[in-house]
């Protein structure tokens, strides 16, 4: 499949239905059966056996394609260029920093290397064209599949009261070495929020005035929101019929 | 003989850990890896440690203790405590009553609602995510949905009906969570009578809910594409007997606080938060509004199209408990406003979105049982429509596909922006969501309201935070 360009009209060129929108993100529950040795019988094939091709029906419709890593192409739009381009003059890393830069469905995303996120945040919320005074959200979300390897994104939105303008910053670590920068210093309200992260997803916060698990009691092992976290629970018989754990059952991605 | 023995305070665990961190470990080698994160705290380290072992009487160790000398104690109000709105545990370390340090713990109402979410279709997560903050539960279900709608792209599909009866019912919501906040609230500062007439009000929204959505909590009333029926016959009535009533209603609340010299005593002064406090630690909605800065996501970055609708964002300086009250009184206000128009705006029209793709194909109806398929619908597909049947089953079994991507639609809900940040990976079920919830984060702002303060104040403090733990756990 062809560069994935986000924002609208996307879906309805592809040929091959909603099954064909599988790119934008680097995700998938597909994947999650090929990376995890821990998922359902590791390789994918369909219905009737085969395997080796993307089809997971057995009857061609659905076809699921290894997630890539898109970046969307300028101009993007609205007030993206603006700030983008004023970042750009503000932030003399710029291209070092950013990994890339994603336009899709009216947000705009961008991907920033741990290194770069502490002076970036700084920037997005003092620069005077930018002004994202209020940090909105931290949360995680884990792609076990990014072809980066970097499976765990620490997700932030940013918010400019000024302009009315959102944002989202990602950083994206891999589960060996989840180190990410605390955001503490420039957002105080992240605190609890990246410590609801780090209780989820493992990662770790580094210069975080005491990251200690928030949701989760203490001793807890894991951290629950991983997608290989394994859930437990047995198959229970209804009514004559087998239903299985809750990640055991039939996923039609 | 027992000897007392005195060890100096050593800096906890983790303020430790994080100090080596930074300056040594900038490479981002595995320092955590070979050690224990909670580990590290030194038991003895914490004040005072008496020897017990080599025998003696116990009368002799307690009269050693001069009680004068450390008066700083340690209160654990919660997790079970009436005034705290639930399961939050707030540790207070007081001297005397003055609180010198506030540390409110959470998680013991964690359900798991976003994990849950993930192992069913996206239409189920509708009947997760309305249980998060249970108070407000159209607000969850408004976020969630204008999130999967907007990765389905089908914004500008959703017919204006649909829009109407989601502001109309978020504004109803709105007043019944206010009117909660405000029976609790003062229920906790001994105004009882509040609420008992807060909780009759809200009883009547709840009647009406009732009649609209089945049920009277967690309605998993709004659907992607749409709401799940349309309101009945009665229903518009009902709102329209309710509204004149409920703005009499509020001016009763008015004259019984406003200037009663308890409450004002209790709450003016207390639990003091400027506007820079607010932005600092992310503080939305009404507590943000009584600083002094007219934040409504409503008028800011409207959705539902709240921008064609005439109300006032309102606003109070004083950015104390008080403010908070009038704040919250007067929204309920502008709510009934809002609830008015949206009646007179009432167009017959469809309630779901055209593609029947998307569109949930059940036409529910409420039966003398609850809410259920309709007869005329189960008809049709058992009697004259294989392709029908076909269509509902996989639409209800397997659920409609969303594309990849990632969207967040905030909105305005009665505690602050409320967010539901959606990630699809294409599938038929919700790769991640998680909840931005207010609650959650205007928690975070305990401590400065209370410390230094009386701990009859922390009541009053926490309750003008009007934090909500289905929310704040999830």
């Amino acid at each position: 499949m062809t560069e994935p360009t986000g924002q609208g009209g996307e879906r309805h060129a592809e040929p091959t239905g909603r099954g064909g929108n599988r790119h934008a993100e680097p995700t998938g529950r597909g994947g999650k059966r090929h990376a995890e040795p821990t998922g359902r019988g590791g390789k994918r094939h369909d219905m009737f056996g085969a395997s080796g091709f993307g089809d997971t029906s057995g009857f061609g419709g659905l076809v699921v394609r290894e997630p890539q890593l898109v970046s969307s192409p300028k101009p993007y739009g609205e007030w993206f260029d603006d700030a983008t381009g004023a970042l750009e003059e503000a932030y003399p890393g710029f291209a070092d920093g950013i990994e890339r830069v994603v336009v899709h469905r009216g947000e705009l995303t961008i991907y920033v290397k741990r290194e770069a996120l502490i002076e970036l945040v700084t920037l997005l919320r003092d620069d005077p064209r930018l002004r994202f005074e209020m940090c909105a959200s931290v949360s995680g979300v884990d792609y076990p599949a990014d072809p980066s390897g970097r499976r765990l994104h620490a997700v932030y939105h940013l918010l400019s009261m000024t302009f009315r303008r959102r944002l989202r910053l990602e950083v994206s670590v891999t589960a060996e070495d989840p180190h990410v920068p605390s955001v503490t210093e420039v957002y105080p309200t992240a605190n609890w929020q990246e410590r609801e992260t780090w209780d989820f997803f493992g990662i770790r916060f580094d210069g975080h005035p005491g990251l200690t698990r928030i949701e989760m009691p203490d001793d807890w092992p894991g951290h629950p929101q991983r997608k290989d976290y394994p859930l437990g629970g047995i198959p229970v018989e209804y009514k004559g019929a087998m239903v299985p754990p809750p990640d055991e059952r039939r996923s039609y991605a | 003989m027992t000897t007392p023995e005195t060890h100096a305070t050593q800096p906890s665990g983790t303020t430790e850990a994080s100090a080596n961190e930074s300056a040594a470990d900038e490479s981002y080698t595995s320092y955590y890896a070979e050690s224990d994160p909670y580990g590290g705290a030194e038991p003895e380290g914490e004040g005072r440690v008496f020897t017990v072992g080599g025998g003696g009487d116990w009368d002799d160790v307690v009269d050693a203790i001069d009680p004068s000398e450390n008066e700083r104690i340690v209160v654990n109000m919660g997790p079970q405590h009436p005034s705290t709105h639930g399961v939050l545990r707030l540790v207070l370390e007081l001297e005397g009553e003055t609180v010198m340090q506030t540390r409110p713990v959470i998680g013991y109402l964690h359900t798991g609602i976003e994990k849950n979410m993930e192992f069913r279709n996206w239409t189920q997560g509708v009947t997760f995510i309305t249980r998060a903050d249970y108070l407000a539960p159209m607000f969850n279900e408004a976020t969630y949905c204008l999130g999967v709608e907007r990765l389905l792209d089908i914004e500008d599909q959703i017919p204006e009906r649909v829009k109407v009866l989601r502001v109309l019912v978020l504004e109803l919501q709105r007043i019944s969570s206010h009117l909660v906040w405000l029976g609790t609230g003062g229920l906790e500062l001994g105004a009882l009578t509040a609420m008992l007439l807060a909780f009759r009000e809200r009883e009547d929204i709840s009647r009406i809910f009732e009649m609209i959505t089945g049920l009277r909590m967690n309605h998993a009333y709004i659907r992607p594409g749409g709401v799940a029926q349309d309101i009945p016959p009665g229903a518009v009535d009902a709102i329209r007997e309710f509204v004149p009533e409920m703005r009499r209603r509020i001016d009763e609340y008015e004259d019984l606080l406003s200037a009663n010299p308890i409450w004002i005593a209790r709450t003016k002064g207390v639990g003091y938060l400027d506007t820079e406090a607010c932005m600092q630690l992310g503080v939305t909605g009404p507590m943000l509004r009584a600083s002094g800065l007219a934040w409504d996501l409503r008028k800011e970055m409207p959705v539902l199209g709240y921008e064609t609708y005439d109300f006032d964002v309102v606003t109070e300086t004083e950015g104390d408990c008080y403010a908070r009250y009038l704040v919250r009184i007067n929204e309920m206000r502008q709510s009934l406003r809002i609830i008015s128009q949206a009646l007179d705006r009432l167009r017959p029209g469809p309630t779901m979105v055209a593609d029947k793709k998307i569109a949930w194909p059940a036409q529910l109806a409420l039966g003398a049982d609850g809410l259920g398929n309709s007869l005329d619908h189960i008809r049709t597909i058992m009697g004259t429509s294989m392709e029908a049947l076909i269509h509902h089953f996989k639409l209800v079994t397997e659920g409609f596909r969303v594309p990849a991507g990632q969207a967040y639609v905030p909105i305005e809900s009665p505690r602050g922006e409320l967010g539901a940040h959606v990630v699809s990976d294409g599938g038929t079920r919700p790769y991640r969501v998680h909840v931005r919830d207010p609650s959650f984060v205007n928690l975070q702002s305990v401590p400065a309201l209370t410390e230094g303060g009386m701990i009859s104040d922390v009541v009053a403090s926490v309750a003008s935070v009007d934090p909500v733990m289905g929310g704040v756990d999830r």
